[in-house]
């Protein structure tokens, strides 16, 4: 190749990179989606489950969106100002939005979903503990007032942490039996259309969305397809074009992605960052040692778990709270796979070689594997531990009647501390009966008092070494074991264009993306 | 008789090999079958070490089916054992004393033979915890009642003869004439019988494990089979070898069974020629 020719095809390179910048969103097409399992009811304000949000996230829409970085973005609120003390926090609305069947949305209906919530929506009821008072003052001005300052505040409008409901259709009626949560109205880009019970939800375009100009798309299908290995057929003969995360086996992950015009991202989970760990029971046992706990850290290897069982996907968790979730710190002690000194810590802390019982999460294949390979791992350095193995039920049970010695799971934590990490480690969360809250029976007066503190501390800065000292203390205790920060991939056609811009992904995703032609 | 049969001689070959195996495999390989020894989807026949290749975390197919024959067969002989014990003496007692105690003793192993027994042993398994013991049990309790009936059948034929009579003439217990006059005589249905219930509770473990309801701390034929169910596509080799593991064994005990059927019937096998 001469110079001149080798310059030409750097030129054309050029020309072509820009000609693809400067390709903007184009209008119309379908896209198909899976939808696993088929939600029970679109009526977010009823329902939360992960597939109702999923859907049901394009139809209803929040106050605020939140980016990857969980930084508040305008949804239905244009702007928000915070008062100096962190007690008043003031909504500006977008004016001119309409529901689905026309009708003006107000700051009447932001008051009317706050008492619906309270009423249906338990997480919810939980955040707005903080709250004195809500009024309106105008038709597009919603005022919060707090009792004390609470930072996770402005963390709690996402559209399945707060959705707005209309409250035309549903004031004074009984909220269960309305007819209309068969027929899901939001204000969002998509509108429901029709749901062929156990075959496919299709939605449409708003043609009145209040963003000028969104959403591209005309429509989407979501069709439910039980069977893991038939999801990923679905996508190899181009039935579907969007496997939104955990509808197909990790280890269908490589094959699918290797396929032409196909792209993988991890991102979109970011606002529930998903977080695994073992509960390690420390009311008895060997487990109630601390220095066998750590020794339980040392011996497990976590990368090769990250590597083999989740096909590289994911991040070691560090500590208590994920990567993503506000005040992180890495600054804590570390636990690198160290099978000589679990074995010396195991000699300090005098473990005799009693049984240990270990509860897998029978989540599927991928969480048996991981189990038999935790299993492996404990083995090597001399722990005695059996497996145990239940279904579903019988793990809640076994979990909430604490009934265990070690146990895997994973829990949602929601972008803030005070939302979804201190639940499992402060001493009030102590109560039989749910597998969501301190199971592990880890009791510490400090660690209480740095998680009371650094909900209602104000600034931010205040909170931030709050929780950078809780999670010292906690990473030296090891209450739990934490194992990885999953990530639920997402494989799409590339030529489905920006459908994860935020942190919930895929549940609000479909208003900005588009498809290329 | 049985050792003449190209069949049997067969079946017999591969037992002693898989018993062999079963006994002496754990010590050509002394790792655990769980511990994760190479790289993860290792194709079969390309590194020396791994013959059979890994699965899907890495682990040795060929030490799995070894320590897997154990555990099929410890399964296969245990639970079989256990199911002879309940129902030869429940068949030779209905079958002996007749009447009322025939009746009640029937109705209750029809009340088993009703419900399909592949279903009970999930149900049993699924309430009892999957472990090995109550997997042993499970298949114990849905394959005792043929045996039942069959030790009934011919107790109730020998019971007739003019031997057993002239026993109970000359003043011996039931008990006695049950044990020494009348089982000996009815033993050889039995043990072609139990060759193939072997077979079955093979399959049966096999089956429960493929389902998930194994015992997690064992390495099974059957669990191999439904770990590596999911990954065929990209993996062959971790579902095909255990499966052929399965099957190689059914067939010599099926073989075994039906050559002992020929030597233990002679009339039956010549008269079926």
């Amino acid at each position: 190749m001469s110079k001149r020719k080798i310059l030409m095809s750097f030129a054309t390179m050029c020309m072509l990179s820009t000609a693809a910048v400067a390709e903007g969103p184009k209008a119309g097409g379908v896209v198909n989606a899976v939808i696993q399992p088929e939600p029970p009811s679109l009526m977010m304000g009823l329902v939360q489950n992960g597939p109702t949000q999923m859907v049901a996230g394009n139809i209803y829409e929040g106050l605020l969106r939140y980016s990857p970085k969980l930084d508040p973005l305008p949804g239905l609120a244009e702007s928000w100002s915070v008062s100096e003390d962190g007690k008043i926090y003031t909504f500006k609305l977008v004016k001119g939005v309409t529901w689905h069947d026309g009708k003006p949305f107000t700051s009447a209906d932001v008051l009317f979903s706050i008492e619906f919530l309270k009423q249906t929506h338990a997480r919810a009821r939980g955040n707005l503990a903080q709250l004195e008072k809500v009024e309106a003052p105008d038709e597009s001005t919603v005022v919060f007032t707090l009792k004390q300052p609470f930072g996770p505040f402005i963390g709690i409008f996402e559209v399945g942490s707060l959705p707005m409901i209309p409250k035309h259709l549903y004031e004074g009626t009984d909220f269960k039996t309305n007819p209309a949560n068969n027929t899901p109205v939001g204000t969002g880009p998509f509108m429901f259309r029709e749901w062929q019970k156990g075959s496919f939800i299709r939605l449409v375009k708003n043609p009145n969305y209040h963003v000028k100009g969104k959403p591209n798309i005309d429509e989407i299908y979501w069709h439910v397809i039980p069977d893991a290995a038939a999801r990923s057929v679905a996508y190899e003969t181009g039935k579907v074009d969007v496997l939104p995360g955990g509808s197909v086996e990790n280890f269908d992950v490589p094959r699918l992605s290797k396929l032409k015009n196909t792209c993988v991202t991890g991102a979109g989970w970011e606002f529930f960052s998903p977080h695994s760990w073992l509960w390690l029971n420390n009311r008895s046992g060997p487990t109630a040692n601390k220095k066998f706990r750590q020794a339980l850290m040392f011996a497990i290897d976590r990368n090769m778990a990250k590597d083999v069982v989740w096909n590289g996907l994911g991040k070691i968790a560090t500590g208590p709270s994920g990567s993503a979730i506000k005040y992180y710190t890495s600054a804590v002690p570390k636990y690198d796979y160290d099978p000589a000194k679990a074995k010396a810590l195991l000699k300090e802390a005098g473990y005799k070689g009693e049984k240990l019982r270990m509860l897998p999460l029978p989540y599927g294949e991928t969480w048996q594997r991981w189990a038999e390979m935790v299993r492996q791992n404990l083995q090597d350095v001399g722990i005695n531990v059996e497996m145990i193995a239940t279904d579903v039920p019988g793990w809640n049970q076994k979990v909430s009647e604490w009934d265990y010695d070690i146990a895997f799971t994973y829990l949602y934590q929601y972008g803030d501390p005070a939302l979804g990490v201190g639940r499992n480690y402060v001493s009030s969360q102590i109560a039989k009966g749910s597998p969501f809250n301190n199971v592990e029976g880890y009791s510490n007066p400090e660690i209480d008092k740095l998680f009371a503190d650094g909900a209602v501390a104000f600034p931010d800065a205040a909170r931030e070494e709050i929780y950078a000292k809780a999670q010292k203390i906690l990473v030296e205790d090891v209450p739990v074991a934490w194992m990885l920060e999953l990530q639920f991939p997402t494989i799409t056609r590339c030529s489905v264009k920006n459908l994860i811009t935020t942190g919930i992904g895929v549940n609000d995703g479909f208003r900005d993306a588009w498809i290329e032609k | 008789m049985l050792l003449r049969n190209p069949g049997s001689m067969i079946g017999i070959t591969i037992l002693i090999v898989a018993v062999a195996v079963a006994l002496f495999g754990p010590l050509l390989f002394p790792t655990s079958p769980w511990r994760m020894v190479q790289r993860p989807f290792l194709p079969p026949f390309t590194l020396a070490g791994f013959p059979l290749g890994t699965d899907a975390l890495g682990r040795d197919v060929m030490a799995g089916i070894i320590y897997g024959a154990r555990v099929s067969l410890l399964v296969g002989l245990i639970s079989t054992l256990a199911s002879l014990a309940v129902g030869i003496p429940l068949g030779a007692v209905a079958g002996y004393f007749g009447g009322k105690i025939d009746d009640a003793l029937m109705r209750f192993t029809e009340f088993f033979q009703t419900v399909p027994s592949f279903a009970l042993a999930i149900v049993l398994v699924a309430i009892m915890q999957p472990s090995i013991v109550s997997i042993v049990a499970a298949i114990a309790i849905v394959s005792w009642p043929p045996v039942a009936r069959l030790v009934r059948g011919e107790v109730l034929s020998l019971r007739t003869r003019e031997y057993v009579q002239a026993a109970v003439v000359t003043g011996q217990t039931n008990w006695w004439i049950i044990w020494r006059e009348i089982l000996p005589n009815a033993l050889s249905p039995v043990i072609v019988l139990a060759s193939l219930m072997v077979a079955t509770a093979i399959l049966l473990e096999s089956s429960l494990s493929f389902l998930g309801l194994g015992d997690p701390n064992l390495m099974s034929w059957g669990y191999m089979v439904g770990a590596g169910r999911t990954v065929i596509r990209q993996a062959w080799w971790i579902t095909v070898f255990p499966g052929i593991a399965i099957l190689v064994s059914v067939l010599a005990l099926n073989l075994i069974g039906e050559g002992l059927n020929d030597a233990l019937n002679p009339r039956l096998a010549k008269g079926g020629r």
